[in-house]
């Protein structure tokens, strides 16, 4: 018959499912883009700037070295992933120099010199935004105000929240009940958005502190891609439904650190054990971002579910020590890549259990 | 409705695609012009061939006799005369001594089989010994020769008989369709078992996917005179296989490397209890079996009642043809099946189906590096580690990697199926599983 030589030979399964590396990196980039777009709307057109050169300097780097090693790689999404989340770690204001530097440095050192895709063990973007931090690390530590937030006079030049309280925290004796009431009292700034949300909620008898309102929405200063809790939320929740990322790492992750700053967040207020305030810790700084995006990175994190979890409890605690008690307001970025350096560890004991060696249930 | 019985690890949810032919009744293929018998159709040595070229043979008699504890006996599934004894290449890419029979044009099959002795009155030594000369083997596709399968070793006992109606396997509708036509014969089939067997009780094992097979099935387990119940299960792959059916109908686990008899289990497939009925009751031997015949590349599918030792393509063009230029055509289910790459390719006692598959059912893509994602460990119905499986043998350490389970792997191909990076993880494993068995082979040569 003619169609003999037609006829493809591969070894079972014979058909494959829907899944591809390609599809993959695309949905997580598609799940990050309501983000980046409300980004680019409280901090301006210099936002689109940025994420622009993060992706360029990163898919052309990958372009260059696929080339040297002879491999076709661009299409697979990993290199546009990696600078559009190297983008969303920058701050608006950033030197431009700055977002190109770290894209290279993640894709030429952290990814290619272990092998490309899949060979890394440390995640690319994150490497990428710590090595520029402690080299600039004023051009990445100048926040910019969004646009929502009214009655501020210089809009360049505004403390995060949490690196606002860091300060603050230094020279502070009295008691005070946590983090909002600090900052109201010292009277930082909110937006129109929080004033009306929280009078509505006042309505129907639901008192919110303007802080949680523009935490949550994003009207705070920080990176262009990790102020709104919301939408990464929602973006999260969308590769949970798509199977990209499973729970184990977020629940441990949200889960150990909230545990730790309700237990011992209080402390820094001198209000005694159990009076942190969790809620406040999650919704600023990269928690969010850093939680859902970049700890559930595939390549990085462990392989079986035990394992995500202590990977997640591990990053927890860290995240937790460098924030309270390190001398940076941020630590996720720092927690995950220590995290990241003991997933070949976790992954040796944590392996499946294998069907026929637990003794038969009778 | 209760919750519907499963197994416990892994597993996969491909589109099942049976609708194309489960409605569809079982048609007669018809007698091939040349049949081609090989001498391997079963798990264990080739038989050894009895006949000559020149000689004239009928329709079940044999011409290939046991040569080993385990292997199987094959007759002739038609009149005619042997052309030629030469080799054929099997569908999973092996070759065997074959027997090429030019078909009488005179012959038609047989009517009525009748056996010599009434099986009632026959003890379960002779009805064993029976099942042996008939050649019957173990049709879900591993081909084990049932024989051997029936000798309970001394010590042990059979609690548990399980029928599997599962049909895991996407496209095929052969064993659903056999419940529905069949189902009288099937459960005569099912006596004989017990009868040998003696358990205590008979599970069916059906997917729920076959509604009307399971209507059908309870009626008739109903009215047995032993307990017998039939277990509607929850869809999902690979439940046909020994080690997951007996988990999810009786919630016990095989141990790593034994047999179900250790925890007091034996299964049988549908077909092959069909095979035992017709064997025992009317003394026919396995010259024939129910395939289905699908693919979206094949014009009619169709479920097929086929002499052992049709080629392939004649079944093809019984259904039509070929609606477009098949990317693969594939002889079993597609999850375990094989490729092949010649059409003439006889069916064997072990073709379950014959499939024409186009570009996009099977979607195959860019194979990139492991992004360790841990789908397949997810998939993986045995609990074992696919990836790094696949890197040690990669590595060429195959001790490593049966350290760490390579040989408790039965290429059911739920890892390879899911991962995203396309990595040809069943190829590896079965690579894998051959050198460490040649290796294994050299050191008991130096021994020796």
């Amino acid at each position: 018959m003619s169609e003999k030589q037609n006829m493809l030979i591969t070894a079972s399964p014979q058909i494959h499912g829907p899944e591809t590396t390609a599809k993959i990196m695309w949905l997580v980039t598609l799940s990050l883009v309501p983000a980046g777009i409300w980004g680019i709307f409280v901090f301006g057109a210099r936002s689109i700037l940025v994420i622009g050169v993060s992706i360029l300097a990163s898919v052309i780097s990958e372009y260059v070295i696929a080339r040297i090693s002879k491999k076709s790689t661009i299409l697979d999404g990993s290199a546009f992933l990696t600078g559009l989340l190297i983008g969303y770690n920058m701050p608006a204001a950033v030197p431009l120099f700055i977002p190109a530097v770290a894209s290279v440095f993640a894709i030429v050192v952290v990814k290619w010199s272990f092998g490309g895709l899949g060979g890394n063990w440390m995640n690319p973007a994150l490497a990428g935004r710590v090595f520029v931090f402690f080299s600039w690390t004023g051009g990445m530590t100048t926040w910019t105000m969004p646009g929502t937030v009214h009655n501020v006079a210089d809009t360049v030049s505004h403390a995060s929240p949490l690196g606002f309280i860091k300060a603050g925290l230094l020279d502070f004796s009295g008691a005070l009940h946590g983090p909002v009431e600090f900052l109201s009292n010292q009277g930082y700034p909110h937006s129109g958005m929080a004033e009306s949300i929280a009078e509505w909620f006042g309505n129907i008898g639901i008192t919110i502190s303007y802080t949680y309102i523009d935490g949550f929405l994003g009207n705070i200063p920080g990176c262009i891609g990790e102020v709104s809790a919301l939408l990464l939320l929602l973006g999260g929740i969308f590769l949970l439904i798509r199977k990209i990322i499973t729970w184990h790492i977020p629940v441990a992750y949200f889960g150990s650190f909230a545990l730790l700053v309700w237990i011992f967040g209080g402390l820094r207020y001198n209000t005694g054990f159990f009076t942190g305030d969790p809620l406040f810790h999650i919704l600023t700084g990269g928690m969010m971002l850093g939680v859902l995006f970049m700890a559930t990175d595939m390549v990085t994190s462990p392989i079986t579910g035990k394992g995500m979890i202590i990977f997640g409890v591990g990053a927890g605690l860290l995240t937790f020590m460098i924030r309270f008690y390190g001398s940076f307001p941020e630590g996720v970025s720092l927690a995950i890549i220590l995290m990241n350096i003991f997933v070949p560890m976790i992954n040796r004991y944590t392996q499946p259990v294998r069907f026929g060696t637990r003794g038969s249930k009778k | 409705m209760s919750k519907l019985k499963t197994f416990g690890l892994g597993g996969v949810h491909p589109h099942d695609r049976k609708s194309r032919t489960n409605g569809k009744p079982i048609e007669d293929a018809g007698i091939p012009a040349v049949a081609v018998i090989p001498m391997s159709q079963h798990l264990g040595s080739p038989a050894d061939c009895t006949v000559e070229v020149g000689a004239k043979v009928e329709e079940g008699m044999p011409i290939g006799k046991s040569s080993g504890f385990i292997s199987a006996n094959i007759h002739s599934p038609v009149t005619g005369t042997v052309k030629e004894i030469g080799r054929v290449f099997l569908p999973n890419g092996t070759s065997s001594q074959a027997i090429s029979i030019e078909v009488e044009e005179s012959f038609s099959p047989k009517s009525s089989w009748k056996a010599d002795k009434n099986w009632e009155e026959l003890s379960k030594e002779e009805l064993i010994d029976l099942v042996a000369d008939m050649g019957i083997v173990g049709l879900g596709g591993a081909t084990f020769p049932l024989n051997v399968k029936l000798k309970v070793p001394t010590g042990s006992t059979v609690e548990y008989l399980i029928i599997n109606g599962v049909e895991c396997e996407p496209y095929l509708t052969a064993d659903h369709r056999g419940m529905l036509e069949l189902t009288d014969k099937i459960f005569k089939g099912i006596e004989i078992l017990y009868k040998i067997m003696e358990p205590e009780k008979v599970f069916i094992g059906i997917e729920n996917n076959k509604p009307d097979a399971i209507k059908v099935m309870s009626q008739k387990a109903s009215a047995m005179s032993f307990p017998t119940e039939v277990v509607p299960l929850k869809l999902r792959y690979p439940q046909g296989d020994e080690k997951q059916l007996i988990q999810a109908v009786t919630g016990r686990e095989i141990p790593s490397g034994a047999l179900p008899l250790a925890i007091g289990c034996i299964v049988s497939n549908v077909g092959t209890v069909y095979s035992l009925y017709e064997a025992v009751v009317l003394g026919k031997p396995l010259i024939e079996r129910i395939l289905t015949v699908s693919g979206g590349a094949i014009k009619e599918p169709k479920n097929l009642r086929v002499r052992i030792g049709t080629p392939i393509s004649e079944l093809i063009e019984k259904c039509g043809g070929f609606s477009e230029v098949p990317e693969k055509v594939v002889v079993g289910g597609p999850m375990m099946g094989f490729a092949i790459f010649d059409l003439d390719t006889p069916v064997t006692k072990g073709t379950s189906g014959i499939l024409a598959l186009t570009l996009k059912e099977v979607n195959s893509s860019v194979r990139t590096s492991c992004l360790n994602c841990g789908k397949c460990i997810q998939a993986c119905p045995m609990g074992l580690n696919p990836t790094t499986l696949f890197k040690y043998i990669d590595h060429q350490d195959y001790d490593g990697a049966k350290d760490i389970g390579l040989l408790d792997c039965k290429e059911c191909g739920s890892c390879g199926y899911t991962c995203p990076a396309h990595i040809p993880l069943i190829h590896g494993m079965k690579l894998g599983k051959l050198i460490l068995r040649k290796n294994q082979q050299k050191q008991n040569k130096v021994k020796a």
